[in-house]
C-alpha cells in the first residue's frame, strides 16, 4: 500500500527550504565521487541537475533520446522565464510570484513547494547570465523584463521569441563542460524502457540502444527522472515527436505513484489542423494576444472573408465575456472559449475550427513597423505555415495540448514514492497545480535542477551509502527480458504485409480523437465513461494489428513509436480515470457538471482540495486513488474571476 | 489554407547502416496536399511503405517547428532545401511544382558518418563544444544578474551568433566540409558578452584544435554555409573566429 509522505518541513513558509537544507544530510566532498548517478532525460531539468551534480563532484551518466542533448524539448519554449527580481520596480516580490503561480494553478498545488520555486527563481537568473545566456537589455545594460500572459508586473526574462533555446543551451553548456572533465558520461540515442528495483529502491535502468538496437543495463545509485511531459498521448500537441510518457509509465508500473494524470493544459494560440496527415501543432507565442484581439462572426455559417465582415457582425467574444481582463483572460478560459464558439458553429477557416486573432486595429493604432518590431519573427512563422501574412488579414488560431501539470508524484525532496527515484520539471507534478501559467514551466524545470535535486539528493544518498553496483543482480535480468519480451510482441506482424494491419501512427491518432474528444478541454460523465469502455478496445486493437516493420537489432523508427503508443494507450486509462474521479471544475480541468450559474469552472474545495495519486495494482486490476490533502496557511483559496 | 495537390516523385538515398553501401530509391507520391510540410511527407510515404510491409525511411525530425534542429536532408543538392532560412520541416510543399522530381540525400561530411538513409551521426558537433564552448561557471557562484551589464547592440549581437541550431547544413553545404560557421557563432557568442572575457584565449585555440580533430575542413570563403543557414547566422562569425584564433595564437597561453 502506498504511503504519500510529502515531507514539507515545520515551521513559518519562508523558512522551509532553509531548514531543509539545513536539516539535510551532507555528503563529504571526498565521497561524493563515490556515488553514481543515472539522468534520464536532458531538457532543462535533466540538464541542469546533470551539470550541478558533476560539479559538486557525483558521477553522472546522462542519457538522451536524440542524437544531441541540445535538442530536447525545452529548446521549442518562446516566451520567457519568470523570476522576483523585481528589477521593474514595479511591486514584485517572491510572495506575489509565489501567490500568482498558486493562483494561477487554481490552488491545487503545495504551498511550500511553490514558495520554494519563487525563491529560487532569482538564483535561475543570475546563473543563466553567468552562462553568457543573451537575454534582452535595456540601452544601459541591465535587463530588460515583459509582462507575460496577463501578470500584472514585469517579471518574464527572455531572449527574443527563443527563450527555451537559449536556457538549454546554457545548461547544455554546463553539462559539456563536465563531460570533457569526465564527470559526465553521455548516452545519445538512448531511450529507457524500464527502471530497475533492488530492495524496492531504485537502482538502474534499462535502456534500448536506439542505433544498435542493443538493450543495455545500467546501475546507480539514484535514478533521476526528468523525461517531459505526455502531451503526445493525443497525438497532435505542441510536443516535439519524440516526447512521450514511457519512462514515467514504467516507473508507475514498478511502484511510482502518479499525481493528477488528467491535468494537461491546453494552449489557446496554436495554428490551427489543416490536415488529416499533419503531424503536430505549432505554439503561437501568447504574447500576441496582448495587441491582437479575438473574433469570430457574430451569426453562424457566415463564410465571408474577414475583412468583409462589418464591425457590427464580429463577436469579440472575450472582450464581451471578461471586460477587465479582455484579450488577456488566462490559457484555460480562453482555450474553453474558443471551442464554445466553434461548437456553436461560428468557428471560422476551411474546418470551422479555428477562431480569428486580429491584429488591423494594432496596426492603425502604432502602425506597422512598431507591430513587426514586436511579433515580426511570429508574423513570419505564422506565414511560413500557412502562406498568409498576419499583418493583412487576421491570424486563425485554435487551442491545442500544450502541457503536462500532472506527473510523477514527488515529496517536497522531488522523490517519488519509490526510494531513490527523483523526477525533475515537468515529469513530475508539483508545481503547477491544475493550470500552469506562462513563463514558468522554464523556472520549474531549472529551479528543480540546478538549485533543489542537488541539496535533496545528497541527503538521500548520505542516508542509503554508497554500495558497490552491479548490473548483475537478477532484477536487472528480469527486467531486460521483459522489455525484449514487449519489443517481440510489437513485432509479431513485420513482413507479413497481412491485410487489416493498421501502422502505429494511425492507432495513435484514433486514441488521440478519442481523448480530445472526451477528455479534452471540457469533459463530463457520460464521455469519460465512453472513453474508458473505447481505450481498452483500442489497445487490444493495438497489439492485434499494429504494423511495425524491421528488427530490434538496428535503428528502427516504427520500433520506437511503437512502444511509446504502446505505453500511452495504458496511461489514457489512468489519465480518464482521474479526469472522472476529480467531479470538479479547477484550472484546465472543466467538468460540464460543475459550473457556475454564468457558465464558469466552478471548484469544490471541500471534496477536491487534494492531489490524486494512482496507485498500480498490476496487470488488469483497477488502479489505486490516494489523496494527498492540500493545506493553505498563508494564502486563502478564491473563485477566479475575469469578468 | 486552400487544398492544393500535387504529384512528387522521390529519390530518396537508402543505405541500410554505416558499412553498407547505398543507393538511391524511386518513390512517386500523387495527391500531395500542399499545406504539407517536408516531413508529413515522407510521413506519408512511410504509412504506405509500412503496409506494403517494406522498410520506411529512416529520418531525424523532432520538433517540427524548425528549432530543435534534429531533421535535415539534402533536397536537390540545397541543404535543407530551397526555402531561404528555413529548416525542412518548415519547408512547405507549396515550394515545389507538380511532377517535379527531388533528389533527398543525407547531410554528407567526412565526420558525419551516415547511421541509416537520412540519418547522420553529428556527435562530433558536441565533443567541439566540449572542447570550450561554455563559460566556466559553477551552480551557486553566480553574481547578481544586473552585476554583469551587458551594452544591448552587444546583446544583440550575442543573440544573433546564439540563434545557431546546430543542424549541421553549414557543414554539409560546405565543399571543404568546415564547421566555422558552427564553431564561430559559438566563439562569437561567448565573445561578444563580458562574461565570456576570461577563457577568451583558452577557448578559441580549444575549438579550433577539436575541429581539426574531428576531421572537419577549413573555410575558403565559399559562403555556401551563410546561405543554407536556416538561422541567417553571418559569415561574420567566420571573420570573428578568425580573429579570436590570431589573437589567441599570438597572446594566449599555449594549450597543454
Amino acid at each position: 500500500m502506498m504511503k504519500l509522505d510529502a515531507k514539507i518541513p515545520d515551521g513559518p513558509l519562508a523558512g522551509k527550504w532553509d531548514r531543509c537544507r539545513f536539516e539535510s544530510r551532507l555528503v563529504s566532498p571526498a565521497n561524493k565521487r563515490k556515488f553514481q548517478v543515472l539522468v534520464v532525460g536532458t531538457g532543462l531539468a535533466g540538464a541542469s541537475a546533470a551539470a550541478t551534480l558533476a560539479e559538486l563532484g557525483y558521477q553522472v551518466k546522462a542519457f538522451c533520446i536524440q542524437d544531441s542533448p541540445r535538442r530536447a524539448h525545452s529548446i521549442a519554449a518562446q516566451g520567457g522565464i519568470n523570476a522576483a527580481k523585481n528589477y521593474q520596480n514595479d511591486g514584485d516580490s517572491v510572495f506575489r510570484l509565489f501567490y500568482d503561480t498558486i493562483k494561477g494553478g487554481d490552488f491545487r498545488a503545495r504551498e511550500a513547494n511553490v514558495y520554494r520555486l519563487a525563491q529560487v527563481s532569482n538564483n535561475i537568473i543570475d546563473q543563466c547570465v553567468a552562462q553568457g545566456v543573451p537575454f534582452a537589455r535595456e540601452y544601459g545594460g541591465t535587463l530588460a523584463n515583459r509582462s507575460f500572459g496577463g501578470a500584472q508586473v514585469s517579471r518574464t526574462f527572455y531572449a527574443r521569441g527563443q527563450t527555451g533555446q537559449q536556457l538549454l543551451l546554457g545548461a547544455y553548456s554546463a553539462m559539456m563542460r563536465q563531460v570533457a572533465a569526465g564527470r559526465v558520461t553521455l548516452y545519445p540515442r538512448r531511450e529507457m524502457m524500464d527502471l530497475v528495483l533492488i530492495d524496492g529502491k531504485a537502482k538502474g535502468i534499462v535502456c534500448r540502444n536506439l542505433v544498435s538496437g542493443h538493450i543495455e543495463r545500467y546501475s546507480g545509485h539514484a535514478v533521476v527522472l526528468a523525461t517531459g511531459g505526455y502531451g503526445n498521448v493525443y497525438f497532435l500537441s505542441t510536443n516535439a515527436m519524440a516526447s512521450n510518457v514511457t519512462a514515467a509509465w514504467r516507473a508507475y508500473k514498478r511502484g511510482a505513484g502518479f499525481a493528477n494524470p488528467a491535468f494537461v493544459q491546453i494552449h489557446p494560440t496554436c495554428i490551427p489542423v489543416h490536415g488529416d496527415y499533419q503531424s503536430k501543432l505549432t505554439l503561437m507565442s501568447e504574447s500576441l494576444r496582448n495587441d491582437g484581439r479575438v473574433w469570430v462572426p457574430g451569426k453562424t455559417g457566415d463564410t465571408r472573408k474577414p475583412q468583409d465582415i462589418p464591425e457590427a457582425e464580429r463577436d469579440y467574444y472575450l472582450e464581451r465575456k471578461y471586460p477587465s481582463f479582455g484579450n488577456l483572460v488566462p490559457r484555460d478560459v480562453a482555450s474553453r472559449n474558443a471551442k464554445e464558439v466553434c461548437d456553436q458553429g461560428r468557428g471560422v477557416g476551411d474546418t470551422g475550427l479555428a477562431v480569428y486573432l486580429d491584429f488591423r486595429d494594432a496596426i492603425q493604432r502604432d502602425g506597422i513597423e512598431v507591430i513587426l518590431k514586436k511579433y515580426g519573427n511570429l508574423f513570419q512563422m505564422y506565414e511560413r505555415i500557412t502562406a498568409q501574412d498576419p499583418g493583412s488579414q487576421p491570424m486563425m488560431i485554435y487551442p491545442a495540448v500544450h502541457y503536462a501539470m500532472g506527473g510523477l508524484w514527488v515529496d517536497y525532496n522531488l522523490m517519488g514514492t519509490i526510494p531513490g527515484l527523483f523526477v525533475l520539471g515537468e515529469a513530475n507534478f508539483s508545481d503547477h497545480g491544475a493550470n500552469r501559467l506562462g513563463a514558468s514551466a522554464l523556472m520549474q524545470g531549472l529551479a528543480d535542477g540546478y538549485f533543489i535535486l542537488p541539496y535533496t539528493i545528497g541527503h538521500y544518498l548520505a542516508e542509503a551509502g554508497a554500495a558497490a553496483l552491479s548490473t548483475d543482480d537478477a532484477a536487472f535480468a528480469g527486467v531486460e527480458e521483459e522489455a525484449g519480451r514487449r519489443i517481440a510482441a510489437l513485432l509479431k506482424n513485420r513482413g507479413t504485409g497481412k491485410k487489416g494491419l493498421e501502422t502505429v501512427d494511425a492507432l495513435h491518432r484514433r486514441l488521440g480523437l478519442l481523448l480530445w474528444d472526451h477528455c479534452g478541454m471540457a469533459r463530463n460523465r457520460e464521455g469519460l465513461e465512453k472513453a474508458l469502455a473505447l481505450i481498452p478496445e483500442l489497445r487490444q486493437e493495438f497489439w492485434d494489428r499494429v504494423a511495425v516493420p524491421g528488427s530490434g537489432q538496428e535503428l528502427n523508427q516504427s520500433l520506437e513509436r511503437a512502444g511509446r503508443v504502446a505505453d500511452f494507450m495504458e496511461f489514457a486509462e489512468i489519465m480518464v480515470q482521474d479526469a472522472l474521479a476529480r467531479e470538479e471544475s479547477c484550472g484546465c480541468h472543466l467538468r460540464d457538471e460543475s459550473q457556475t450559474a454564468e457558465h464558469e469552472a466552478l471548484r469544490d474545495d471541500a471534496n477536491f482540495s487534494h492531489v490524486a495519486v494512482w496507485e498500480y495494482a498490476g496487470e488488469g486490476r483497477p488502479a489505486v486513488l490516494h489523496r494527498e490533502p492540500l493545506a493553505f496557511e498563508n494564502v486563502t483559496p478564491s473563485q477566479r474571476s475575469y469578468k | 489554407m486552400a487544398a492544393k495537390t500535387i504529384t512528387l516523385n522521390l529519390k530518396i538515398w537508402r543505405q541500410a547502416g554505416a558499412g553498407a553501401s547505398g543507393r538511391f530509391e524511386a518513390y512517386r507520391l500523387e495527391r500531395l496536399d500542399t499545406d504539407m510540410s517536408f516531413p508529413e511527407m515522407l510521413d506519408v510515404l512511410n504509412e504506405r511503405l509500412t503496409l506494403e510491409g517494406r522498410e520506411p525511411v529512416a529520418f531525424d525530425h523532432d520538433c517540427r517547428e524548425g528549432i530543435c534542429g534534429m531533421c535535415g536532408a539534402v533536397v536537390d543538392g540545397i541543404a535543407h532545401g530551397p526555402a531561404k532560412e528555413t529548416t525542412l520541416c518548415q519547408l512547405h510543399l507549396r515550394h515545389f511544382q507538380d511532377g517535379q522530381t527531388l533528389t533527398i540525400e543525407p547531410f554528407r561530411a567526412k565526420a558525419f558518418p551516415v547511421v541509416k538513409d537520412l540519418v547522420v551521426d553529428r556527435s562530433a558537433l558536441d565533443r567541439v563544444i566540449q572542447a570550450g564552448g561554455f563559460i566556466s561557471v559553477n551552480t551557486g557562484s553566480a553574481p547578481d544578474a544586473n552585476g554583469i551589464p551587458v551594452p544591448q547592440h552587444k546583446a544583440e549581437q550575442a543573440m544573433d551568433a546564439a540563434a545557431c541550431i546546430g543542424c549541421g547544413a553549414c557543414i554539409a553545404s560546405c565543399p571543404n566540409a568546415a564547421a566555422m560557421l558552427f564553431v564561430g557563432a559559438k566563439i562569437s557568442q561567448l565573445a561578444l558578452l563580458p562574461q565570456g572575457e576570461l577563457e577568451r584565449e583558452q577557448r578559441a585555440l580549444a575549438m579550433v584544435q577539436a575541429m581539426d580533430r574531428e576531421g572537419f575542413g577549413n573555410c575558403t570563403n565559399q559562403r555556401e554555409c551563410e546561405a543554407v543557414c536556416p538561422k541567417g547566422i553571418s559569415i561574420r562569425n567566420i571573420a570573428r573566429l578568425n580573429r579570436e584564433f590570431l589573437r589567441a595564437a599570438f597572446i594566449g597561453e599555449p594549450l597543454k
